[in-house]
């Protein structure tokens, strides 16, 4: 499990190119340039009144600072004029700052007719992403490592319809200055228009459980003229040149999401670990199996397509959902061969 | 001198002796005392987690703790810092010790009601204390469903239970409190006549009675779903998760001010004792407190902008929370100015009032971001919010109160701390605390999300800082406890009224008798009428 997470963790996020820690990150979308001409308005105003504040408390602490023990103080007690202005001064700045942001806002919450649809559904920890226009085209995150969550085109609107399978999640492009809860039960959605060609962090910003600071993914930004083909290129899943089945399964399986539940070191989590798999005897509730030989090949198959079938004992209480139609032939085997590679003597 | 204590009348610490007078004691004074001693336990625990958590974040990667454990962690500080240490901090200890003595007074109106409070304060912490023990609880403290519906162990019973039996604690206390202000203030104290602390513990007090149910009925209908399995917030049940959250922050956003404005009422009495002015504008001052009291039930879905609420919802809290702002404004330019013209001794008490200023506007400035709509997309759930709120409830409420501890520790305990010591105490608070959370800012723009046991690794500066700043703190905290203990053995006997006070809790002896005041004080002008004041050549507006 250490070696494993460290593996995961020598592989960092792509940078969210920040310019200095006291700016905004990279503004990568439409919102970015108003929601930041807000923040760095009331940045400015805050620091007037900061500076004001404590320069009147700093030059009345020199000024006034006790030099003899019954030193005569002044016998004001109140000043209507004073505090009528300071209560209406703020007052009308909070209204400007509140009509900017609530502008902003609402013009976040509708989307334009012609946006991009993309399905987002969050699960404890990783993001899937599909296209209803684009079938084929499908994408997971991993919590073991950042990989290609969402492919977007630059300068078209994207609408997000987004829902949860276990608990709250919620979905934050920091360069995009978008976010959004992502709860069981119910659609949300959110848009955005992406303004700049590149790769940004998707977080995960409610907190969900043990691997919440690994519900993150990579967001990459394409013109649009490439944007379908690149779509079709990246969300395919095929052997690449050198790569062996083992490799590639390995890749299926962090691509596919297999990895969020079944651990490769023995490691307890959501579903069977899958190292000694091959070659056990697995009890299941209601008989056993030897997973070997043809028998095993057609369990490891049946568990992947149907994976209600047969469940393992101690497990009755999870439910996996269906591969059908998500893994084809070649992406079985290298599963396969990869679950085959984590048995003592394969 | 050693004549004068050797016929000394016995003082509430002395006059009854052994474990049962304490525990079977319902002087108000006592009572105090114990909460003091109960929540500055819990302090300790609560920053012993802090740093723990500080400690994991120096690195991007886990190293230290495993993620599970990280979670537990902040859920217990937390958990911990909000329901056990920072809602009961001003009021029951510091309130339950000076209410009765300010309002002149021999003890609150219910005094065996008081302690009944206090046990269930302890009653309720022990509930915490299990679910430390079983160490299951890894919700945060905001329990949010549906994680803490089913995916949680069943230290989610116990915790809320916990918080469950806490809120009758703080409900009894807030009664206790109205009662006693309305009837029981010495003759001739008028409402405006009142020390500035009662008017925050009063408008505290208002609310703690009003709000603290909701989370009672909150937390039950948890419980409810998760030991009935009837579908309430849980979406596999039929329930609604959002539902939750709204029940959760009726009374979790009013208890932001139940923690904050006891605050504010320790900082009018410290900057006008130590200034010996007549605080400035003193009826804005109470009369904000009351309308943020009122006010603060109308804000809580300011927490909830992304969460799929209406947008109409959004814009409706977003005014109301810029609403809310006007008054808290409106008392820091009224300390601020109390300072004009004043003779300002920088003493101990004063150093942390000055400091409560600077890093009490920090908090409140940095709220403006949150509450502007489309700003708070951004900064929602990231370090920008972890900072704000420690800005407020820290270097809001805490500060103030261990200021207000360093300013009636004489009259608690009859014993000077030593001054030099509590000045370098204020350093390391005030250096230690900017720079864990100045930097949680700058983290939170750029948008490291909050309760991440791991990160990307260009945030690892500001991380390193923030927890160098934290083991500054811890430094700080630890000295101050060294210096206050110290001085209770080895202090100098600590006269009636060392600061010059005109309130009434200065007019009786360090450390009060049993009864609080040899027959009944009367009191014939305000509380800040400092003999320094001069009146020969202006106007008097009184």
């Amino acid at each position: 499990m250490i070696s494993m997470f460290f593996a995961a963790a020598a592989k960092p996020l792509p940078p969210v190119e920040t310019v200095h820690p006291w700016a905004l990150p990279t503004q990568a979308s439409t919102f970015a340039e108003s929601t930041d001409r807000l923040y760095y308005f009331i940045f400015a105003l805050d620091l007037l009144f900061f500076v004001l504040i404590m320069g009147a408390m700093l030059y009345f602490m020199v000024r006034y600072a006790r030099r003899s023990p019954g030193q005569k103080t002044s016998s004001i007690t109140h000043s209507g004029v004073l505090e009528f202005w300071w209560s209406v001064i703020p007052s009308i700045l909070l209204i400007v700052i509140f009509i900017w942001g609530e502008v902003d806002f609402l013009r976040q919450a509708v989307p334009p007719q012609d946006a991009l649809n993309i399905r987002v559904t969050g699960q404890k920890w990783s993001w899937t992403v599909e296209y209803p226009d684009y079938p084929d085209a499908r994408f997971t995150s991993s919590p073991d490592e950042p990989v290609l969550t969402m492919m977007v085109p630059k300068g078209r609107p994207v609408q997000l319809t987004m829902t949860s399978q276990d608990v709250i999640h919620s979905f934050y492009v920091p360069a995009f200055r978008v976010k959004r809860d992502v709860v069981p039960g119910r659609y949300t959605s959110l848009w955005f228009e992406a303004t700049r060609v590149g790769e940004f962090n998707i977080f995960c910003t409610e907190y969900c459980g043990k691997d919440h600071s690994k519900m993150t993914g990579v967001l990459r930004v394409l013109e649009p003229e490439q944007f379908a083909s690149a779509l079709l290129e990246a969300s395919k899943l095929v052997p690449e040149g050198s790569e062996t089945m083992e490799q590639f399964g390995q890749r299926v399986a962090m691509r596919r999401g297999c990895t969020a539940c079944h651990s490769a070191d023995g490691a307890a989590s959501t579903g069977p670990t899958w190292k000694g798999l091959w070659g056990k005897n697995e009890s299941l509730s209601g008989g056993s199996v030897k997973i070997d030989g043809e028998d095993g090949l057609n369990y490891l198959r049946e568990s992947m397509l149907n994976p209600t079938a047969k469940i393992v004992s101690g497990f009755e209480g999870v439910s996996m959902p269906s591969y059908q139609g998500q893994l084809d032939d070649k992406q079985i085997d290298g599963l396969i061969a990869y679950i085959k590679s984590l048995s003592a003597g394969q | 001198m050693a004549s004068d204590t050797h016929f000394e009348e016995p003082n509430y610490l002395t006059a009854k002796r052994g474990v049962m007078s304490w525990l079977y004691t319902v002087d108000h004074k006592r009572i105090g005392l114990m909460y003091l001693a109960g929540i500055l336990v819990f302090f300790l625990a609560g920053g012993l987690f802090a740093i723990t958590l500080r400690t994991e974040l120096l690195t991007p990667e886990g190293d230290m703790i495993s993620a599970n454990t990280y979670n537990k962690m902040f859920t217990l500080h937390g958990a911990v810092m909000v329901f056990l240490v920072i809602i009961p901090s001003v009021p029951a200890a510091l309130g339950n010790f000076l209410v009765p003595l300010m309002l002149g007074t021999k003890d609150v109106a219910f005094p065996k009601l008081n302690l009944l409070s206090f046990y269930i304060y302890t009653l309720g912490s022990m509930f915490f204390l299990a679910t430390l023990v079983t160490g299951q609880l890894d919700t945060g403290w905001t329990f949010y469903t549906p994680y803490s519906s089913y995916d949680s162990g069943t230290a989610v019973i116990s915790a809320t239970a916990g918080a469950f039996i806490l809120g009758f604690s703080s409900i009894l206390t807030g009664l206790n409190f109205i009662v006693t202000i309305h009837k029981m203030r010495a003759p001739g104290m008028t409402w405006n006549r009142m020390p500035l602390f009662l008017w925050a513990i009063y408008a505290t007090s208002v609310i703690q009675v009003l709000a603290t149910p909701v989370l009672a009925i909150t937390l039950l209908l948890l419980i409810v779903e998760r030991t009935l399995n009837i579908g309430i917030f849980d979406p596999l049940m039929g329930g609604d998760p959002v539902l939750f959250q709204h029940f959760f922050w009726f009374y979790s956003h009013p208890a932001v001010y139940i923690m904050i404005l006891p605050g504010f009422g320790i900082v009018s009495e410290l900057i006008a004792v130590h200034s010996r002015k007549h605080i400035f504008g003193y009826k804005a001052i109470a009369l904000s407190s009351v309308a943020i009291a009122i006010i603060s039930f109308l804000v809580w879905g300011h927490h909830m902008f992304v969460s799929g609420q209406s947008e109409l919802a959004g814009v409706v809290f977003s005014f109301l929370t810029f609403a809310v702002a006007v008054p808290t404004a409106i008392k820091v330019f009224s300390w601020t100015a109390t300072l004009y013209k004043g003779s300002i001794e920088f003493n101990t008490p004063m150093l942390y009032a000055l400091c409560f200023l600077f890093t009490f506007s920090i908090g409140g400035l940095t709220g403006i971001f949150l509450g502007a709509l489309s700003v708070d997309v951004h900064l929602h759930d990231t370090y920008f919010v972890v900072a704000h709120f420690h800005y407020v409830m820290m270097g809001g409420t805490i500060i103030a109160f261990v200021g207000g501890i360093h300013h009636w520790w004489p009259k608690m305990f009859g014993r000077m701390y030593s001054e030099a010591k509590g000045r370098w105490g204020v350093l390391a608070i005030f250096i230690g605390f900017n720079m864990t959370f100045f930097n949680q800012f700058m983290l939170g723009h750029q948008g490291m999300p909050r309760r991440y046991y791991t990160y990307v690794p260009q945030f690892q500066l500001q991380h390193i800082l923030s927890t160098v700043g934290a083991y500054i703190l811890l430094l700080g905290f630890l000295w101050i406890a060294y210096y206050l203990l110290e001085s209770l053995f080895k202090g100098e006997r600590a006269p009636a009224n060392p600061w010059g006070g005109v309130s009434l809790e200065w007019a009786t002896a360090s450390p009060p008798i049993e009864h609080n005041f040899h027959g009944q004080p009367r009191v014939d002008a305000d509380p800040y009428a400092f003999p320094e004041i001069d009146r020969s050549g202006t106007i008097d507006h009184h």
